[in-house]
């Protein structure tokens, strides 16, 4: 009875029958993915976190060498994939480090997503190939420093001069901002909110770096200053009017967060699992004793729970059928469940927790802003809270 | 030119292994993978093929009808795969390992076999070499580098003084290092494109191969533990002990 030998131990993934919910093509594209972060990301990912300088140049031309920038997008060099191989992506680069995950999460389901989505063809000729291949990397401003959870409020404005328009404003906390060589830039304008296409290096676009993070060191992240930019008239992306635009990018992103999060729980999670039998305490590995199985058994519990509803979300958008309420609910669970895993794998690794040495601390505090970026916590409680009732808590 | 890769698939060595307690075999009842050491071979196989626009055939002998490694090496750039699945090859020992593989190359039309040195999960290292004898064609062994010039092979073989450079002609079996190259990350077009490429499935009885094991395990031990080193407080002589300890071990 090979299955059944006693005392075998199983993987997170086998507890669950995971695979068997993915095909061969999925399972061996996170298996690449997974490789990568091993040898790309691993051995160096924490010295990255701790300079707080990341090496994004080289990573995105692998990264599109391997096919992940874009990789759910049809077309212009893009992989075509579905909506489950992008979140098992987003996974594998997640358990090498949350920073590693915003470059491609930003890149393709912001940037990229929102050209791809509502660009002119002359827009999408010149710049989504370029991404895919890792060669461009794109930003995406819409938060400012004073609209946060409601966008809807931005300042940022664009007024007619001409046939030109002029930019003036701000963004902040822009992931990929200042080493971005195009910036899909989010306007008022006297016909509405509007997306814009800003190459990096137009005059009067200043893109600085945020210093003094604890979290997301390993990410390039960033304060966009528009000083009267001016940008011809075929800058602005033809099909992005209103705050729907954005938000259809965003609800992408939550998406691939919706996965991505469970994969630093993961790392966590194997962290914890491979030290508590390995570490010795009165006499014995401290995996043995039944506090640290409870916590172990309790934290896989909600990681196999995360995991199977983020796939069944995934399989429900390849259907096209998905809610951004379904999506809400997902990127809430996974960030909350993943943020709690991280605290808990911490305590069981005791002082070697809060080393650089081990991977925990550093995806525990990461993910104190995965749990707060592409829409808090808080908000997507709200929007739950008004699907449920009808009453909406926020206008 | 068709170059045969040899491509063993093992459990994934990320998860938690176990040997069976009655039969001592390793248990593959879960996730299998492309044996790490065969990559490099499967890479070499693809350069040289680049190279000579030559043609690579994966060949693996893998059971329950198993192709997801193999998958590995068609995403990578091979063009097609033999895979031989039997029940009568539980526990099939290296001997009969070579056998079923001599005869699956001979179906491939291969001029040259690439293996690995040896496999991650069984450590024989006895393979490439059986091969090569079953097939009546030269082995050349633990190469760090491979070239083919015309219907000449040659490799560079790493020793403790340098390199044997090593010829022969075609058909001809290498088996190469791992660290040779790096293995290609199959791109995402590649894992998709990996789908439509044929792999052919094969039993003992397709190949005309017996189901005949010399070998059998007695048992099995674990490793003993190692014993923790000497540790002793320097009360000054610290100097001549460990000089004297390193005369006893000869390494003075």
């Amino acid at each position: 009875m090979e299955g059944t030998v006693a005392g075998a131990r199983r993987s997170l993934e086998e507890l669950f029958a995971l695979d068997q919910l993915l095909s061969s093509e999925e399972l061996e594209i996170a298996a690449v993915v997974r490789r990568w972060v091993e040898e790309a990301v691993k051995p160096s990912v924490a010295e990255w976190f701790e300079s707080g300088e990341l090496p994004a140049r080289e990573l995105a031309l692998e990264l599109g060498k391997l096919g992940v920038m874009g990789m759910h997008l049809d077309g212009y060099g893009c992989a075509g994939l579905g909506a489950v191989a992008y979140g098992l992506a987003c996974l594998e680069l997640e358990a090498g480090d949350s920073g590693i995950r915003s470059l491609v999460s930003v890149q393709g389901s912001l940037a990229m997503k929102a050209i791809h989505a509502f660009g002119s063809e002359e827009q999408r000729q010149q710049w989504l190939p370029p991404m895919a291949a890792g060669e461009a990397i794109g930003c995406f401003g819409l938060t400012e420093p004073d609209f946060g959870s409601n966008p809807a409020g931005l300042r940022t404005v664009a007024r007619r001069s001409g046939g030109d328009w002029i930019l003036n404003g701000s963004k902040m906390w822009i992931t990929n901002g200042h080493i971005a060589d195009v910036a899909v830039v989010w306007a008022r304008t006297e016909d509405g909110i509007k997306g814009f296409v800003v190459p990096a290096g137009t005059k009067g676009f200043v893109a600085s770096p945020i210093h003094h993070k604890l979290s997301l060191r390993a990410s390039a992240t960033s304060e966009l200053v528009f000083e009267d930019l001016r940008l011809p008239a075929d800058a602005t992306l033809p099909g992005g009017i209103g705050m729907r635009a954005p938000l259809t990018c965003l609800g992408e992103a939550r998406f691939g967060i919706a996965f991505g999060a469970l994969g630093a729980a993961r790392d966590c999670l194997r962290t914890a699992i491979d030290y508590s039998t390995t570490r010795i305490q009165f006499d014995r590995p401290i995996g043995g004793f039944q506090l640290t199985q409870k916590k172990l058994a309790e934290m896989a519990l909600e990681w196999g729970k995360g995991m199977l509803l983020a796939i069944h979300l995934g399989r429900t958008k390849e259907r096209g059928q998905v809610l951004a309420e379904q999506v809400s609910a997902a990127k809430m669970n996974s960030t909350q469940t993943s943020l709690e895993i991280a605290r808990e794998c911490r305590a069981i690794l005791g002082a070697n927790g809060i080393s650089l040495e081990y991977p925990v601390a550093r995806h525990m505090v990461n993910l104190e802003s995965v749990y707060t970026y592409e829409g808090t916590y808080e908000m997507h409680t709200l929007v739950l809270g008004r699907a449920l009732t009808g009453l909406a808590a926020f206008t | 030119m068709k170059i045969a890769a040899f491509v063993k698939q093992i459990p994934d060595q990320a998860a938690p292994q176990a040997l069976d307690p009655d039969s001592f075999r390793l248990v593959r009842s879960g996730k299998m993978i492309i044996d790490d050491s065969d990559s490099y071979g499967v890479e070499v196989s693809l350069q040289l093929a680049e190279k000579l626009g030559a043609e690579v055939v994966v060949v693996s002998m893998a059971p329950g009808q198993e192709t997801s490694g193999v998958r590995t090496a068609l995403a990578m750039g091979a063009a097609s795969a033999i895979v031989v699945s039997d029940d009568q090859l539980a526990g099939a020992d290296a001997l009969l390992t070579a056998r079923v593989l001599a005869q699956a190359v001979s179906r491939t039309g291969a001029d040259l076999v690439v293996a690995a040195t040896e496999s991650t999960d069984g450590y024989t290292g006895t393979v490439p070499a059986q091969v090569a004898a079953l097939l009546g064609w030269p082995a050349l062994t633990f190469a760090k580098e491979l070239e083919v010039d015309g219907s000449t092979v040659r490799i560079k073989r790493q020793t403790e003084d340098g390199f044997d450079e090593v010829e022969a002609e075609l058909p001809a079996v290498v088996s190469v290092t791992a660290g040779s190259v790096v293995p290609r990350y199959p791109s995402f077009k590649g894992i998709m494109g990996a789908k439509s490429k044929p792999v052919e499935l094969l039993s003992l009885a397709d190949l005309g191969v017996a189901a005949e094991v010399g070998e059998r395990v007695l048992g099995v031990r674990d490793a003993e533990a190692r014993a923790a080193g000497e540790v002793f407080e320097d009360d000054g002589t610290a100097e001549e002990r460990i000089v004297a300890f390193l005369d006893e071990i000869k390494v003075l």
